[in-house]
């Protein structure tokens, strides 16, 4: 996207009708590396590609906690990311306090993009840099929900963010009918390798993801490396048939149409980015 | 202390209800309650209904000060519409609504604001039936069978020896008419004009008032002071 002059403000209007500033923040999210995630009837699994800065740093944290029933993996702005997540949990904790029962995904996922909506119609605001992928658990089952800067959401069956998430999102187009009926193991296997197609190349190891799962008796943790590497062993042992796809030009996730990416650093995005961005 | 100026605190009650009686049976939860509004010991008021509907899946049951029943009623009506308006596929179920009747009843006594009520609160969500009890001071519990005020002297123990898993509607039924016949006997202010309402997964009946058939011919009714001579 070029500069133009009514991409100062989040409150200013640009005469096509749109908000630059939160377009500008979705292209923060594209920045970020990848966070996948995909469902079935009764668990969902969240999956991210750990990018540290350097050998000697450690990997920043991407997937969080919110409460037994419900996870989230973001990719962007981390710190916008933390912030959000303490709010999640804090909304989780006093819902449970006053009903003794878990907060509905649902709801949680509308408050949170409530709240992300007042940060694009106030002039000292900015939008918050940072994609979510909600996943949780409530009465009418298994949920996937992705919250975007816009302040909008939509619930997915499968879905992929960040840098190179398209080749994810191309493996998971492929398989997403069966997902609905897959087994806990089966939709891990397909996290890791929807995982392994955003690495482009690069070999697939528990230091370089992490794997989340949450479902039906079975409360959101964080799968610890050992097992990660376990489970790669075990399905890099069956080579999968297709090849993995080639990488097309990152296609927008709104309804903008796309200037030419003027080489915006999407290629080598993560490795020579901001300290803020991972 | 504070929150509301001296003279704005409940002191004590005005207009009160008597005991309400609740049970699960096979298919949901059975509540009963007689329909008087005590002003001390005048029975005035002798068509109160003191159970009501709350939402789709639960019935709240009250005694004590009928207007601070009245005020919950409002206050759980706005909890309700404002569930609803989320409009998506989410209710609030009897045992968050139990919760969140705790919470409130618990911080008015923290206040030293009473709403002057023990209260019954029975519903059925997805096959799960739900009874629990929450009184004035922020007591709360669930349990297969509760009662409030002299109910918990008089009728749960009938029911600790009668109550079992599965009941019919039928034999729901007159287990209740024995604890509220007992209670008619003893609790002065009890009025005989009783409401029974069930609830089950389909939804909520308010059966119409009755009467229950007393029988005052006991030789210990009408001599009741035999075998008391010699006492003081």
């Amino acid at each position: 996207m070029f500069r133009n002059q009514y991409d100062t403000d989040v409150t200013t209007w640009s005469p096509a009708g749109r908000l630059f500033q939160v377009e500008y923040a979705m292209e923060a999210v594209k920045q970020g590396s990848a966070a996948i995630g995909l469902r079935s009837k009764t668990h969902v699994v969240l999956a991210c590609v750990n990018k540290a800065n350097s050998e000697l740093s450690s990997h920043q944290k991407k997937i969080f906690k919110v409460d037994n029933h419900i996870g989230v993996a973001i990719a962007g702005l981390t710190a916008d990311g933390r912030v959000l997540s303490r709010y999640m949990r804090s909304e989780c904790i006093n819902y449970n306090y006053t009903y003794e029962s878990p907060l509905p995904v649902g709801r949680l996922v509308v408050q949170l993009a409530d709240k992300a909506q007042v940060c694009t119609q106030r002039s000292w605001k900015r939008p918050y840099g940072v994609g979510l992928l909600v996943a949780g658990l409530d009465e009418s089952g298994a949920h996937l929900y992705y919250n975007c800067p816009s302040g909008n959401y939509f619930e997915y069956q499968a879905f992929a963010i960040g840098s190179r998430s398209q080749a994810a999102k191309t493996y998971l187009e492929r398989r997403f009918d069966n997902f609905m009926g897959s087994s806990r193991e089966d939709l891990i296997k397909d996290a890791l390798i929807a995982t392994r197609e955003s690495l482009q190349g690069e070999k697939l190891s528990s230091s370089v993801c992490t794997i989340a799962v949450v479902g039906v008796g079975e409360p959101f943790h964080i799968l610890d490396q050992e097992t990660v590497q376990q489970l790669i062993n075990t399905f890099e042992i069956v080579r999968e048939e297709e090849p993995p796809a080639e990488e097309p030009q990152p296609a927008p996730e709104q309804d903008a149409p796309t200037d030419q990416a003027s080489g915006s650093g999407a290629a080598a995005g993560d490795q020579g980015g901001s300290p803020m961005e991972i | 202390m504070d929150g509301v100026a001296e003279s704005q605190r409940t002191l004590y009650p005005y207009v009160t209800g008597s005991s309400v009686v609740a049970i699960k049976y096979k298919d949901g939860i059975l509540m009963a309650a007689d329909m008087g509004g005590s002003y001390g010991s005048t029975l005035r008021y002798k068509s109160v209904e003191r159970i009501k509907p709350v939402g789709k899946h639960s019935l709240l049951g009250a005694s004590g000060e009928i207007s601070d029943f009245q005020e919950i009623l409002r206050y759980l009506d706005e909890l309700i519409l404002y569930d609803n308006m989320w409009d998506d596929g989410n209710s609030l179920g009897p045992k968050e609504v139990h919760n969140y009747l705790t919470r409130v009843m618990y911080n008015r006594r923290n206040k030293f604001n009473p709403l002057w009520n023990a209260l019954v609160l029975g519903g059925v969500k997805n096959g799960q039936k739900y009874l629990g009890m929450v009184n004035m001071i922020g007591i709360n519990f669930e349990d297969n069978h509760v009662a409030t005020g002299l109910g918990n002297h008089l009728a749960r123990p009938i029911l600790r020896d009668e109550w079992h898993e599965n009941l019919t509607f039928e034999e729901g039924v007159k287990l209740l008419e024995k604890c509220m016949r007992v209670l008619l006997y003893r609790d002065r202010s009890a009025v005989n004009k009783i409401q029974i309402s069930k609830i089950t997964d389909e939804g909520v009946t308010v059966f119409p008032p009755f009467s229950l058939k007393t029988y005052w011919e006991f030789s210990a009714f009408k001599n009741p002071t035999v075998g008391a001579e010699g006492s003081w």
